[in-house]
């Protein structure tokens, strides 16, 4: 019995032991994860958590005073320069550690090192795209500047020192749930950052798709379904600006014809991990001749994924050069989109192509060598080693061609043969400093500065939209593009010839641009920089709507306030529906509906135009106009194994406004010939089966039926820590872009007063911590529209007071 | 009493060791009672796991009260994806409890053994 009683007990406190300190039973180690003193209880911050306190450090040169307001927003006063980047890295790294490790081994392709083998493909694509060789590149620039050098030294520095001193049970909650350890900071891991929001901006092109779209639809149907220039474009710079002729004439090479235009095959594999085409952003400036104060107001609003923790980190540095506020990525030193005393700077991206792929002939399997004007030609070989979760690490050989890696061949993509492989030419691999460009605009006070600060900026290609105390506003599309002849890049290029590769870069003095225009405001919202007088050609991934309704609303504008400007931000107009439900309308045969569809339709017709969050208009309308793009497209655009580009919105609405006969509305499938009659009713009828189901769920209302979700970084593995159901408007073309999981991510106005008037808000929190109250609370203001005040602090001594905690630094 | 003061021991130790080493430390403390404090082998589990319990459930209970429950909501969904703080709660006790409370039976029990 004795025996029994002991074998028992010591079996279950085994069974029990194994069960909860293991990941093998359970998908989490019950017994640390859960521990008082250990585990996630430990992440469990008071709501009146005492945030002040008192630190020494080898590394500071002089004193930082750090002042916390209620919101979490820390107002950083140094003595040095350097001392104030130092303390950002740390709070960076108290807040945001895990974020700023998890987005820099994304970005590196070290996922699989966290998650296992589930990762292998993702980190494969990062790696063969050379993130890391671009990162290095990056790195190697920076180094040789030293005032750049100097600042992400002191940041890296202030991340390490926050992180050796941090304890077990102080681990930020991720690290517990997935089970590692942070690393050491580097300055490698800044540089990766910015890579990562170059492959974000500018990661997206249809080589391949636009490649086999041309084989398969002849020249003329391409010209048709992927136009370059809608006829609704709205362009950064005005249309009619006069442009100087090209440095040099630029012929496509002789060749052309046969090899690049006329290609004999398609291309039969899937890319996979593309960037979201959605992300872009809002940017606008008005001058004081069109303000209430006389003074310009700038606003930004950046569109990017939604996630917790927040992309951006609030911060105001003040040091003996500079007094800079806005947001900051953490993972970087400085303030990238916000103001200072004197200006106030923000972006929107170009969306311009800056990658292309090039066709490798290796001479065998080994991928040593290349066939390349007229010989073989040796690669270099970059032997990447993945390590993963309990498993074996594993090495993928990357072959460096004159172009840059090569991305796919058939080690990679299984459906490609022996010979055949892809490199890749992005401008995110050049040498380059953009860093730079941000040490610069934090301490400019006028036009000049900002001129010379953003020449450091090479890719991703933004409108930086700029305006000043002063009163001048301006705008530059900024950043290295490919000089091109016509339609090079649009497709796969042979890469056996020299007489393919870009030409260099179009000179940053003939990007687009303005400055105090006689409009008196100025605006970018992703679309084409330029009408066709541009003399260089602009391949891109364009917006073409929001800029129709931001132009529309700033002519109209005048006495405009900062309050004026933040409605502006959530309005939810929906211009392209103002000409896509005409054609609907006109085109819908009425007696061939149920009562059901009669509804929808009844909807659609009495809609107000708004994409609002209650209104039910908006998700029948959404769902009827893309069941007529399904309708009219997917006969002739869906072939197995294919990759195909669906067409813009704004090509199927273009071609139906000048043709109703459009030669794409027959369904290829069936005998008869189809007409838009027929096509409309059929995708009404189609739309209604899927509005009935919603309207069942009580999903019909657009809110509902978007329902914004801000995830988590670890996507739906963390639904725990993510913020679903929103209620909010807007969505795809519409001033506030907010869609499913996508949208502005900060809303910034500033007004250059004296002192400056400025609001903000992001979809998150200061604390990248899921147990503090600081994690989503901005989100349920940003969901309504509204904005918080910032607190633009002149001077310590008179306002420090004010604020809620007091963290000082200083030398030991 | 003997049951209160091993509960307490247990309790002690447990959270003694938790302050410098990881959570399975519970197991040594519930063996050290079970060895040292001499009582049936059930007594010895139950003292045990009412010192862990205690420990681990008013604590969680105490740092969750001043978090307004943000964390333990959310580790409620995320662990038995329920919105519930409380369950969370005794989820955590229980675990304490029944580790440290099964450490002292089997050293009880063993101790019963050898001195037959």
């Amino acid at each position: 019995m004795k025996y029994i009683i002991f074998l028992l007990s010591l079996l279950l406190n085994i069974a029990l032991v194994y069960v909860i300190g293991t990941r093998s039973v359970l998908p989490l180690p019950l017994g640390s994860f859960l521990s008082v003193q250990e585990g996630v209880w430990q992440n469990a911050e008071p709501v009146d958590e005492d945030f002040n306190a008192s630190m020494r450090f080898d590394e500071l040169q002089g004193k930082v005073d750090v002042y916390l307001d209620d919101r979490l927003v820390p107002h950083v006063f140094a003595e040095q320069e350097n001392d104030a980047y130092f303390v950002q890295g740390f709070l960076h790294a108290k807040f945001r550690l895990w974020q700023m490790e998890f987005q820099t081994h994304a970005a590196a392709g070290r996922v699989s090192e966290i998650v296992g083998e589930k990762a292998i493909n993702f980190d494969r694509n990062q790696r063969r795209m050379g993130m890391i060789f671009a990162a290095e590149n990056a790195l190697a620039a920076m180094e040789k500047d030293p005032q750049t050098i100097s600042a992400i030294d002191a940041y890296t520095a202030g991340v390490n020192a926050y992180i050796s001193k941090l304890k077990a049970s102080e681990l930020p909650i991720e690290y517990k749930l997935l089970g590692y350890q942070p690393e050491k900071w580097t300055n490698l891991k800044s540089a990766l950052f910015t890579k990562q929001m170059t492959q974000t901006l500018a990661g997206y092109d249809r080589d391949f798709e636009y490649t086999n779209a041309l084989k398969l639809l002849g020249e003329e149907n391409f010209r048709i379904l992927y136009p370059s220039i809608p006829d609704s474009l709205y362009p950064v710079i005005a249309k009619g600006t006069l442009y100087s002729k090209p440095l040099a004439a630029l012929n496509p090479p002789a060749s052309a014809d046969s090899l690049y235009f006329q290609r004999k095959d398609t291309i039969q594999f899937v890319e996979d991990f593309k960037p979201n085409p959605s992300n872009g952003s809002n940017s606008w400036a008005v001058s004081g001749s069109k303000t209430q104060s006389g003074k310009p107001i700038l606003s930004n609003d950046p569109h990017l994924g939604l996630t917790l923790p927040s992309i951006w980190f609030e911060i105001q540095l003040k040091t003996p050069a500079f007094n800079a506020y806005g947001v900051s990525f953490p993972g970087l030193p400085g303030v990238v989109i916000g103001f200072n005393d004197s200006i106030s700077f923000g972006f929107t991206n170009a969306g311009r192509d800056v990658k292309d792929y090039y066709e490798i002939q290796f001479r065998d399997n080994d991928k040593k060598e290349y066939w390349f004007d007229s010989s073989w030609n040796a690669t270099t070989r970059r032997v990447e080693q993945i390590r993963i979760k309990n498993a074996k690490t594993i090495e993928d050989t990357v072959a460096y061609t004159v172009f840059g890696p090569v991305m796919y061949d058939k080690s990679f993509k299984t459906d490609l043969t022996a010979e055949k492989a892809y490199a890749l030419k992005w401008v995110a691999h050049d040498t380059s400093n953009i860093l730079k460009m941000w040490m610069l605009l934090n301490r400019a006070s006028n036009y000049t500065d900002y001129l010379e600060a953003i020449g450091h900026f090479n890719v991703p290609g933004q409108n930086m939209i700029f305006a000043s105390n002063s009163g001048d506003i301006a705008l530059w599309q900024q950043g290295s593009f490919p000089l091109r002849w016509n339609d090079q890049g649009l497709f796969v290029m042979p890469g056996t010839d020299s007489s393919y590769m870009w030409k260099g870069y179009i000179p940053h003095e003939e990007n687009p641009h303005a400055f105090n225009p006689s409009e008196g405001y100025l605006s970018s919202a992703n679309q084409r920089a330029a009408d066709s007088s541009y003399p260089y050609f602009m391949p891109g991934s364009y917006e073409v709507y929001r800029p129709i309704t931001i132009n529309r609303m700033l002519a109209s504008m005048n006495n405009i306030t900062a309050q004026d400007m933040q409605l502006l931000q959530n309005n939810n107009y929906n211009v392209f529906a103002e000409d896509a439900r005409p054609i609907l309308l006109k085109y819908i045969i009425t007696e061939q509906l149920s009562a059901d569809e009669k509804k929808y339709l009844s909807l659609v017709a009495s809609w107000n135009l708004m994409n609002d969050a209650s209104e039910k208009a908006p998700t029948c309308f959404t769902a009827w106009w893309d069941s007529l793009h399904a309708e009219v497209f997917n006969d002739d655009l869906i072939q197995e194994k294919m990759p195909l580009a669906k067409p813009e919105k704004f090509v199927l609405l273009e071609a139906l406004e000048r043709d109703s006969s459009f030669r794409f509305i027959d369904n290829i499938n069936t005998p008869i010939k189809e007409d838009l009659y027929q096509m409309v009713t059929i995708a009404l009828k189609k739309a209604s089966k899927k509005l009935a189901s919603l309207e069942k769920e009580n999903k019909l209302e657009w809110a509902r039926y978007k329902n914004t979700t801000v995830y988590h970084l670890l996507k739906t593995n963390a639904m725990a820590f993510a913020r679903e159901g929103l209620i909010n408007g807007g969505g795809n073309g519409i001033i506030n872009a907010t869609q499913h999981d996508h949208g502005p991510s900060w809303r910034m106005v500033v007004e250059m007063t004296s002192p400056t008037n400025a609001y903000g808000v992001y979809p998150g929190g200061q604390s990248g911590n899921p147990g503090s109250k600081f994690y989503d609370n901005f989100i349920d203001q940003w969901a309504k529209g509204a904005y918080y005040k910032l607190w633009f602090m002149e001077s310590a001594a008179i306002e420090g007071a004010k604020c809620k905690w007091k963290m000082s630094f200083a030398s030991k | 009493m003997k049951f209160i003061v091993s509960a307490i021991i247990t309790a002690s130790l447990a959270y003694g060791l938790g302050l410098y080493f990881p959570w399975w430390t519970v197991v040594i403390a519930g063996m050290l009672t079970g060895f040292f404090i001499p009582q049936h082998w059930g007594l010895s589990f139950l003292s045990a796991f009412t010192g862990v319990f205690m420990l681990w459930g008013l604590m969680a209970l105490f740092i969750s009260i001043s978090n307004d429950h943000i964390l333990a909501k959310r580790i409620s969904m995320l662990v038995i994806k329920n919105d519930s703080p409380y369950l969370i709660i005794l989820i955590t006790a229980l675990i304490g409890g029944l580790t440290s409370g099964l450490s002292a039976s089997t050293s009880r029990s063993l101790v019963n053994l050898i001195k037959k």
